[in-house]
């Protein structure tokens, strides 16, 4: 959980895409993964991606226009909920040898996607993969599950934002708990407190104050709160 | 038994496809009186439909459309924020939420609360299955009593209108200790909601690893 929140942190400081990459190269250090990488493509078909693969990689597999048979692109476009990929279809004689060259690559046997429906049909998707046997990697993405739902949506988040937030929603509304959390804050109630009364860890009261943080884009707790405030996104 | 279809997936299960927008046709515009657009077919279908949504479908012993309901992404275009804002002053946008619309029992079940408990089981497993934190959707004041005897109530964010025409949104909270609830009321054990999940969202046969 204190991972999260590092990240979180860390990702809330960014201004530009060299700095989301580098932010990416961070988050494979800390979850000891192979490789990962976030790709999006917004209404306009502009494209973006930040990653962790080969540059040699990279290169091919944009010559030889591979997201036209990569199962993880061809299967997830028109998804959203996150999947493992060996629930995806790997079995055409295309993808085979795909899989083949992408093993080759240093592509781990393991991977795990969520896909990202944003705003005026802006798609993303957060991909992370690994060499591991099946138990292990079945254990390593339940148990962060929620923790790769929220990075995702936290990187796409900024990468909209960086790239200029033409086609975000205009309010970025705070999720019912953050809002919980932020409100009770205002109150001058004790972090402890707080996580009492929402029935909830501190740790997880944390997770949800940085994410109204990072939502809110500002500096630090009580600034958030300032914010929440002004924009009556909070009643106190 | 229950099956979790996206939009572009219910080609292969044209029965299933033409029964619910039929039977949505049959609930919501001839007894529901909702302003909804039934086509030439006899179909209920909205622009939702075509944001290939994921619909939650109970599947009769003869192959048929028993009941349904529809699920969108809240961090995409949904009905809530598009059409009911009106009903709260809280914009739902939110990763770990999604909307569900579209709560449907066909008319010729015989057992139309058993399957609307099914549905609810069903809903539930997916949010629990995927790490979301809420379902939210808008429901009108008949069921309140449905959600209420399922065990299974909505946090109520708004409301409009009074008595039997109010209307309201809520939040579904996703909570892995409602399942065992819901599936007694469903009469059905939870592995085999379990299983429903697995069978549409888990591993193929076919191994990834090269």
């Amino acid at each position: 959980m204190n991972r999260l929140v590092d990240m979180q942190e860390m990702l809330s400081q960014a201004t530009t895409l060299d700095e989301v990459q580098d932010f990416i190269i961070d988050l494979r250090a800390t979850y000891d993964l192979e490789h990962l990488v976030y790709h999006s493509v917004n209404s306009t078909g502009g494209q973006y991606a930040a990653l962790t693969y080969d540059s040699d990689w990279v290169a091919r597999y944009i010559c030889e226009d591979y997201a036209r048979i990569d199962p993880v692109v061809q299967g997830c476009y028109r998804l959203f909920h996150p999947i493992d990929w060996k629930a995806l279809d790997w079995t055409s004689k295309a993808t085979r040898a795909f899989l083949g060259e992408a093993a080759d690559a240093g592509v781990g046997n393991q991977g795990f996607s969520v896909p990202i429906r944003g705003p005026s049909g802006q798609f993303a998707l957060f991909s992370i993969n690994h060499k591991c046997n099946d138990d292990t990697w079945a254990r390593y993405t339940g148990e962060r599950a929620s923790d790769l739902l929220l990075i995702s949506h936290y990187l796409n988040e900024k990468a909209l934002q960086i790239e200029g937030a033409s086609t975000r929603a205009p309010t970025r509304s705070l999720s019912p708990r953050e809002k919980d959390t932020l409100t009770l804050l205002a109150t001058g109630a004790s972090r402890a407190n707080i996580a009492e009364t929402l029935q909830i860890s501190e740790s997880t009261l944390r997770v949800y104050i940085e994410g109204a943080r990072l939502k809110l884009g500002a500096s630090n707790t009580t600034h958030a709160v300032a914010v929440a405030l002004s924009h009556g996104l909070i009643v106190v | 038994m229950i099956r979790y279809l996206y939009a572009d997936q219910l080609g292969a299960y044209p029965k299933l496809h033409t029964g619910m927008l039929e039977d949505r046709a049959a609930q919501f515009h001839d007894r529901l009186k909702w302003d909804v657009t039934v086509d030439a077919n006899g179909y209920e279908r909205d622009q939702y439909d075509a944001l290939n949504p994921l619909y939650v479908i109970w599947e009769t012993p003869a192959g048929g459309h028993g009941g349904s309901m529809r699920f969108l992404p809240s961090t995409g275009r949904t009905m809530l924020n598009d059409f009911f804002s009106h009903l709260s002053d809280r914009v739902i946008f939110d990763e770990r939420i999604w909307e569900t619309t579209r709560f449907c029992v066909s008319p010729a079940a015989p057992d139309g609360a058993r399957i609307a408990a099914l549905l609810m089981l069903a809903g539930a497993q997916l949010g629990v299955g995927h790490g979301l934190t809420h379902a939210a959707g808008v429901f009108d004041a008949r069921m309140i009593r449905i959600y209420r005897k399922l065990g299974w109530c909505p946090k109520v964010l708004g409301t409009q209108g009074r008595g039997q025409d109010a209307i309201s949104a809520g939040l579904w909270t996703f909570d892995p200790d409602h399942l065992a609830r819901l599936a007694a009321k469903a009469g059905v054990s939870t592995e085999a909601a379990a299983h429903w999940y697995a069978r549409a969202f888990g591993h193929k046969q076919a191994q990834f690893a090269a």
